[in-house]
């Protein structure tokens, strides 16, 4: 770890222990004596409550997956004999269902003010990446859950998102069916999509351990933006940020049963109670809301690009917006970290909040040639990739930010 | 140009964006043509809201329409005769359910020689499909599948008001509409024509409990049985949500008087 440890270990056991395996010397140096910049706003406890989310799915998802059954025939049904007659099934499936929304939810709240509060720039970008890591992981493990229930949108939303390595040039189709196990989406599909499903949340909670110790070297950004110079800008972890971290998880907790006992299936689709049946296409196949943007940009390339057919035009687009947030540290060209005093960024970054969330609702809606959703698409996907790739780098040397402070602890001094 | 003024600008256009958006989402809802369906009327049912509970005996004559009407043609496959006597259902006695689950026939086996055998039906079974398969219902239904209803409630954009809508939407075809053959022509189904016949005529069931059984309460009935039949722990869940919350409320107060308590010395800026 970055400072210096106060640990003091206090009885026989524990010097014992340290002196064998540190653990407890982590646990206190990391959690109880961290020093911590002392002016975090709310925006910082989502942190804490992702790592809430993370637990709150696996122990949810390993219940769930004690009942139900990986296969073609029965997973449905085994679906609703959880919510039907196994003991506070319903409840466990609920909070499984709606938790990965909630998990989304968070995570775009922490990606956009990492994002605002400049928290990818040195000395933090490998903290970045491996967020970015755990995004895509997350991402991958609420598609891969999605399919399970095995009802017409997790059949078809399947069947969208694995056709789309197909467009891949010459290697394409043989992705495909090693993705689905054979050559169509079947029974050998759902059971290595558990399998996965099962997988892949516990090397997330890896690179979680990852990104924490990697936050846990340079220290917490802060909301304005600069170094922390000494003891007078910090506090101790615990229990400073322990109990403001717990009033704001039980915030977000709250929001969360909210939509557990009074709107369980509003952030799903009623489709996904129709068992999955491969020779009915339902109306308008939409994935999942927290992928609607991308979905967006994929449907948004309408127009072959030279020797790329539309098709394959749109799967770059959509990766490339993902991919994108890797190079970002090294895309930012402006040292202030804080987009509190940066007046044409704040601009360009809520103009850019605002494009996801039109991105999102383009995305929900069908895809029909000239219609009002796919200008937003196409508009929105250049801004999107215009912010990352043109307007950031270039407000880095055109814009003078203004009245950055000095320290955290000291007033503001003047004009930078 | 200054910032103040660059924000206005971009509120007024992100406002004039969300109106056109709007406009275009109810354009949507209209419909792409003119025979896309109406939305469903809307209903005030008993199960909505925090507080919301089945109302028992609109259940139990919800069950009486399914039974003597839609069982006809539609499989319940997720309900068994047990659940009728279920806690938040439609509160059948235990004894009630076995007489009813006696009056069924189902098919058991094999037997000691290796023989299926017929029997009466026990509270455990489940209720018996009208149809072996799914070909067979076709075949009877002139090539229309009628679905399964156990979760038709919540596997329908608005469940209950479009079932309502649906079963109370029977109407004569405008002159000009072009109904296909065999079909009836109903404004709150997709393209406007339904395979299936309409079901409810006024005095079609004779209700246990001495309630005139028009196609409104007829309809009303068998959507809050078939809302029941989706989400049958709506009550348990509804009953946990309070004491739920009300356990995190008093946790956020406290934690926050402590988050107080902590910060109290501390300068943040």
């Amino acid at each position: 770890m970055a400072h210096e440890s106060t640990y003091k270990p206090s009885s026989a056991f524990e010097k014992w222990l340290d002196t064998r395996l540190p653990i407890l010397r982590l646990a206190h140096d990391s959690f109880v004596d961290f020093p911590t910049p002392k002016n975090l706003n709310y925006w910082w406890t989502f942190g804490g409550i992702l790592t809430f989310c993370l637990i709150v799915q696996i122990i949810s998802g390993v219940v769930l997956a004690m009942h139900y059954t990986p296969h073609v025939d029965f997973a449905f049904a085994s679906v609703e004999h959880i919510m039907r007659d196994v003991n506070y099934g319903w409840l466990i499936r609920y909070i499984h269902a709606n938790g990965a929304s909630m998990f989304f939810i968070a995570v775009y709240i922490h990606m956009f003010r990492g994002l605002f509060y400049g928290s990818y720039k040195n000395p933090r970008e490998v903290l970045w990446i491996l967020g970015v890591l755990i995004y895509v992981l997350m991402m991958a493990t609420a598609f891969l859950g999605y399919v399970l229930p095995w009802g017409q949108m997790s059949f078809w939303g399947a069947t969208v998102i694995t056709s789309l390595f197909g467009s891949i040039p010459l290697v394409g189709d043989a992705i495909v069916s090693w993705l689905w196990g054979g050559f169509a989406i079947d029974n050998q599909t759902l059971n290595r999509f558990f399998s996965l499903h099962y997988l892949i949340p516990f090397l997330l909670f890896g690179v979680v351990i990852l990104h924490i110790w990697a936050l846990h070297v340079p220290g917490n950004n802060n909301p304005k933006g600069v170094d922390v110079k000494g003891p007078q800008d910090t506090l101790p972890f615990h229990p400073y940020y322990t109990v403001k971290d717990a009033f704001a998880l039980i915030l977000f907790v709250i929001f969360f049963a909210m939509f557990v006992f009074y709107a369980p299936n509003m952030l799903g689709h009623p489709d996904n109670y129709i068992p999955a049946n491969f020779l009915v296409t339902p109306e308008h196949i939409v994935p999942e809301w927290y992928f609607l943007p991308f979905y967006a940009m994929l449907r948004a390339v309408t127009f072959d690009i030279l020797f790329i057919p539309a098709k394959l035009g749109g799967v770059i687009l959509m990766f490339g917006a993902i991919l994108t947030l890797l190079v970002l540290p090294w895309l930012d060209t402006s040292r202030v970290r804080s987009g509190r005093y940066r007046p044409w960024f704040k601009l360009f970054f809520f103009l850019f909040v605002v494009v996801c969330i039109a991105l999102g609702w383009a995305g929900s809606q069908p895809a029909e040639d000239g219609s009002l959703q796919m200008y937003i698409a196409q508009l929105g996907s250049v801004y999107y990739m215009a912010f990352f790739w043109v307007i950031i780098p270039l407000l880095g040397v055109l814009e003078t930010p203004v009245n950055v402070p000095d320290s955290i602890s000291k007033p503001v001094l003047q004009n930078a | 140009m200054k910032v103040s003024k660059m924000t206005k600008r971009l509120t007024t256009f992100f406002g004039a964006l969300a109106v056109a958006s709007s406009l275009a989402v109810t354009a949507q809802a209209a419909g792409s043509g003119e025979n896309a369906a109406l939305p469903p009327r809307t209903v005030a049912w008993s199960f909505e809201g925090p507080f919301g509970s089945f109302d028992r005996a609109a259940l139990q004559r919800g069950f009486q329409v399914y039974r003597e009407v839609c069982a006809a043609c539609h499989s319940l496959d997720y309900i068994a005769f047990r659940n009728l006597a279920d806690d938040g259902g439609p509160g059948f006695t235990e004894d009630a359910v076995k007489a009813l689950a006696a009056e069924y026939t189902v098919e058991d086996g094999p037997d000691e020689f290796g023989d299926m055998f017929e029997r009466a039906g026990k509270p455990s079974d489940y209720f018996p499909a009208p149809y072996p398969n799914e070909n067979a219902a076709r075949a009877g239904n002139g090539g229309a599948f009628p679905p399964d209803l156990s979760l038709i409630a919540k596997a329908r954009v608005n469940g209950p008001n479009y079932i309502y809508s649906l079963l109370t939407g029977y109407t004569d075809a405008p002159a000009e509409f072009d109904l296909g053959d065999g079909l009836s022509y109903n404004a709150y189904f997709k393209n406007r024509q339904i395979a299936m016949a309409e079901p409810l005529i006024e005095d079609l069931v004779e209700y246990a409990d001495g309630t005139p059984a028009g196609v409104d309460q007829m309809a009303s009935d068998v959507t809050q049985f078939l809302m029941w039949t989706a989400e049958p722990k709506l009550e348990e869940r509804k009953g946990l949500a309070i004491p739920t919350l009300l356990y995190l409320l008093v946790l956020a107060v406290l934690l926050y008087m402590s988050y107080k308590k902590v910060w109290r010395d501390v300068e943040k800026d």
